[in-house]
């Protein structure tokens, strides 16, 4: 953990969320749920980067949306500076709004087309007056603006007359306007070109060590997130299967669906093709509506047994590895190359 | 074009000649298209590489001839197939040509399924069409199709609608499609950037399968570099509507001989960059409807010098083994002789 100083900031514990199934139009009858998060614990230390990587409906931004409050859990609590968020409400839930901001995936449809760059970076000082004055703004606006290598004086352009990598740096800086000590960033670069990615991840990386953030980072791009993070957590279907450091992670796996994962990871690297042992995982994911009984990635894994059916991993240490992973065989295996 | 003094070796199954395409909009022309050469052979795969709005996707466009024209206008180039003009020829023969020999996979393939038909009727329908086969032929070739992209149970599945599959089968379904009519050439754009990697490989194994199995030249266009360095024979690099650089897939990681390549592996993050800050290339692409003089490059190269740069368009120079660069200085790059 290279810039975190081991203070626990957020402590999430056995977070859980289900979207009913209904059916119906007049007497909505509940006829089933999709598990989007079930039982997610991990910890998030000041000034740290937990990376969030899985594939596509594991439920990486229904973590999110419960993290900022935008969603209520059905189960579990999130321990923010010793109080529970979800139980939070009036001048507290504000405070925490303030404490707690995020970063959207899609820089071309998450700003408002009608708002100046000034507006949309000063909106959250209309809700959260005591942060800036009114007096003030105006500088506050370019001060952010400056913050994220923007030209101040753009303050009154629109969004459209900003390029992807620009509109992100606008997010961030709306983002960073209330002096957050967590963001939650969604997907914040996989629209953007390689060269435009690069420089956004850098900025993230910056303001960092100048504000002492800390970052939860959901991506699907196993190299940005290991780029970025100190630790990983890897999701499954609504669960976290395996997590560590950035290095426990990469150089160490011990879950199937993790070594999987990484294998597939296209490297560029032409030479490296003939040495590569990508394992090729069968199929589809599951329906989070109707997972798997036992081990959710049984179906896919090439090492499941009878065991992995009936009994359900727990995400606990195993014995080959230090950290925590959810697989009955846990076992390491390289696969990075 | 210096490519094709650097290949004596005769006609291409596919080779797209100084191509020039322009879109009229409302604030003027669009020089979206500046020159694009490339070409490709049976059996290959190219890639074709390069940021957002390089002007990938409408050279791509421009061989299907699926431009809306207006607004897009073609003042000059060549696309020739087996070594016969497609813009040149007979409408009648050029339909022939597009809709059996040269085939497409869209960059938007997951929403160009139509929701209210079964899988299996979309792909007969498109046999049905072209070739004027019996409906019950058709369906016969439709689950033969969906076998051969490796989809389970295609029989069965034959009768599905396309919200029963999933993202990475949607693709397949697409993929089927596309290779209805046994295409020599397959164009397939971006085809796995809206799939997850586990998914996105099982896609990148099948197209390399059926590439070998078929014989097909497979066009790829992509800004992937890693997916580039797993399945390509040779890459073009695209910028501002131009190929900048053109070489075999070991060659241009090893060394890139032109400076926006160059930026663009640089910047990659690799899962051993940790702790580095990323490189970056600085500025923003060009805007096409004022393209810079020059070198379309220069005000974001850190090589760029006074006044040849600024001054004169760079050609494709011709740097051996069929490689070219389109940089004034791409000689002393390759022998790492350029300075920052
Ligand atoms: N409001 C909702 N109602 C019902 N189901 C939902 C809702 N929001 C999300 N889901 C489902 O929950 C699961 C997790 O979705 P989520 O958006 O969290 O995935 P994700 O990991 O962010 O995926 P992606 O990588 O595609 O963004 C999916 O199956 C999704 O369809
Ligand atoms: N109908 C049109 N009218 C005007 N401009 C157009 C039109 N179609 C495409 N363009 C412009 O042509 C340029 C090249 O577009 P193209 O779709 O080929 O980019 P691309 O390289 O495929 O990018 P991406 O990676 O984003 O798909 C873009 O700047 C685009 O805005
Ligand atoms: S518990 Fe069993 S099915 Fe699950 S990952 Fe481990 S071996 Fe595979
Ligand atoms: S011609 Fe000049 S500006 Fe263009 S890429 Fe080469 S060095 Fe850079
Ligand atoms: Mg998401
Ligand atoms: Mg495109």
């Amino acid at each position: 953990m290279a810039n975190s100083t081991g203070e626990v900031i957020l402590s999430v514990d056995n977070l859980v969320k289900h979207f009913p199934i209904t059916q119906g139009i007049l007497f909505k009858k509940k006829i089933g749920a999709v598990q989007a998060v079930d039982g997610v614990s991990f910890e998030l230390h000041r000034g740290e980067t937990l990376g969030i990587v899985g594939e596509s409906g594991c439920g990486k931004s229904t973590l999110a949306k419960l993290l900022m409050r935008l969603e209520h859990p059905t189960a579990g609590r999130a321990v923010l500076n010793g109080r529970d968020i979800f139980k939070l409400s009036g001048g507290e839930l504000r405070r925490l709004r303030r404490n707690v901001q995020m970063v959207m995936q899609d820089p071309y449809t998450s700003l408002n087309p009608r708002k100046t760059v000034g507006d949309i970076i000063g909106e959250p000082f209309e809700i959260h007056t005591e942060v800036a004055p009114r007096g003030d703004r105006q500088r506050r606006v370019q001060e952010l603006l400056e913050l994220v290598g923007l030209n101040p004086e753009h303050i009154n352009r629109y969004p459209h007359q900003f390029s992807g990598g620009q509109r992100q740096r606008i997010g961030i800086a709306r983002a960073l306007a209330l002096k957050p000590e967590i963001i939650v960033c969604d997907e914040p670069v996989s629209a953007l070109d390689v060269s435009i990615q690069a420089q956004v991840v850098n900025l993230l990386e910056k303001l960092q060590d100048e504000l002492k953030l800390s970052y939860i980072f959901i991506a699907h791009d196993l190299s940005v997130v290991r780029h970025i993070s100190d630790r990983v957590g890897v999701m499954y279907l609504g669960k976290i299967v395996e997590i560590g450091t950035e290095e426990e992670i990469y150089e160490r796996p011990t879950h199937p669906y993790t070594q999987a994962l990484l294998s597939a990871v296209p490297v560029p690297d032409p030479d490296a093709r003939a040495h590569r042992d990508v394992i090729r995982l069968e199929g589809d994911v599951p329906s989070p509506a109707n997972p798997p009984s036992g081990c959710r990635f049984r179906t896919r894994c090439w090492k499941a047994q009878e065991k992995c059916a009936l009994e359900e991993p727990l995400l606990i240490r195993r014995a080959v590895e230090p950290h925590p992973s959810a697989c009955h065989f846990a076992e390491l295996k390289h696969v990075v190359a | 074009m210096q490519v094709e003094t650097a290949r004596p070796v005769g006609r291409h199954l596919l080779e797209v000649r100084d191509l020039f395409v322009e879109f009229h909009t409302r604030d003027g022309e669009a020089k979206v298209i500046n020159g694009v050469s490339y070409h490709l052979d049976p059996g290959e795969t190219l890639a074709v590489l390069g940021e957002s709005g390089s002007g990938k996707s409408v050279t791509a466009q421009a061989i299907m001839g699926i431009l809306d024209m207006p607004p897009a206008r073609i003042p000059s180039g060549q696309i020739l197939y087996n070594g016969e003009d497609l813009l040149a020829m007979p409408e009648e023969k050029r339909r022939a040509i597009r809709g059996s020999e040269i085939s497409m996979i869209f960059q938007d393939a997951l929403s160009a399924l139509n929701p209210v038909f079964s899988v299996g009727w979309q792909i007969s329908e498109t046999l049905r069409v072209r070739t004027g086969m019996s409906k019950a032929d058709a369906l016969k070739r439709a689950a033969e199709l969906m076998d051969l992209v490796k989809i389970p149970a295609a029989k069965a599945r034959i009768k599905d609608y396309p919200h029963q599959f999933s993202g990475g089968m949607r693709q397949r379904v697409m993929i089927a499609m596309a290779l209805a009519m046994d295409p020599k050439v397959l164009i397939a754009d971006e085809p796995t950037t809206a799939l997850d990697v586990t998914v996105q490989a099982q896609i990148m194994d099948l197209l390399a399968d059926l590439r070998r199995d078929l014989n097909m030249g497979m066009i790829l266009i992509t800004h992937d570099l890693g997916v580039v360095a797993d399945v390509a024979d040779r890459i073009a690099v695209m910028y501002a509507g131009r190929i900048i650089e053109h070489a075999d897939v070991h060659a241009i990681y090893k060394q890139p001989a032109h400076p926006y390549t160059e930026g663009l592996i640089s910047s990659i993050p690799r899962l051993n960059s940790k702790g580095q800050e990323l490189a970056t290339i600085k500025g923003l692409p060009p805007n096409l409807m004022r393209l810079p003089s020059g070198c379309k490059y220069h005000p974001r190269c850190p090589y760029m010098q006074q006044p040849i740069c600024t001054d004169v368009v760079p050609p494709a120079l011709d740097l051996g083994g069929g490689r070219t660069s389109a940089c004034h200085f791409a000689k002393e790059m390759l022998d790492g002789q350029l300075h920052r």
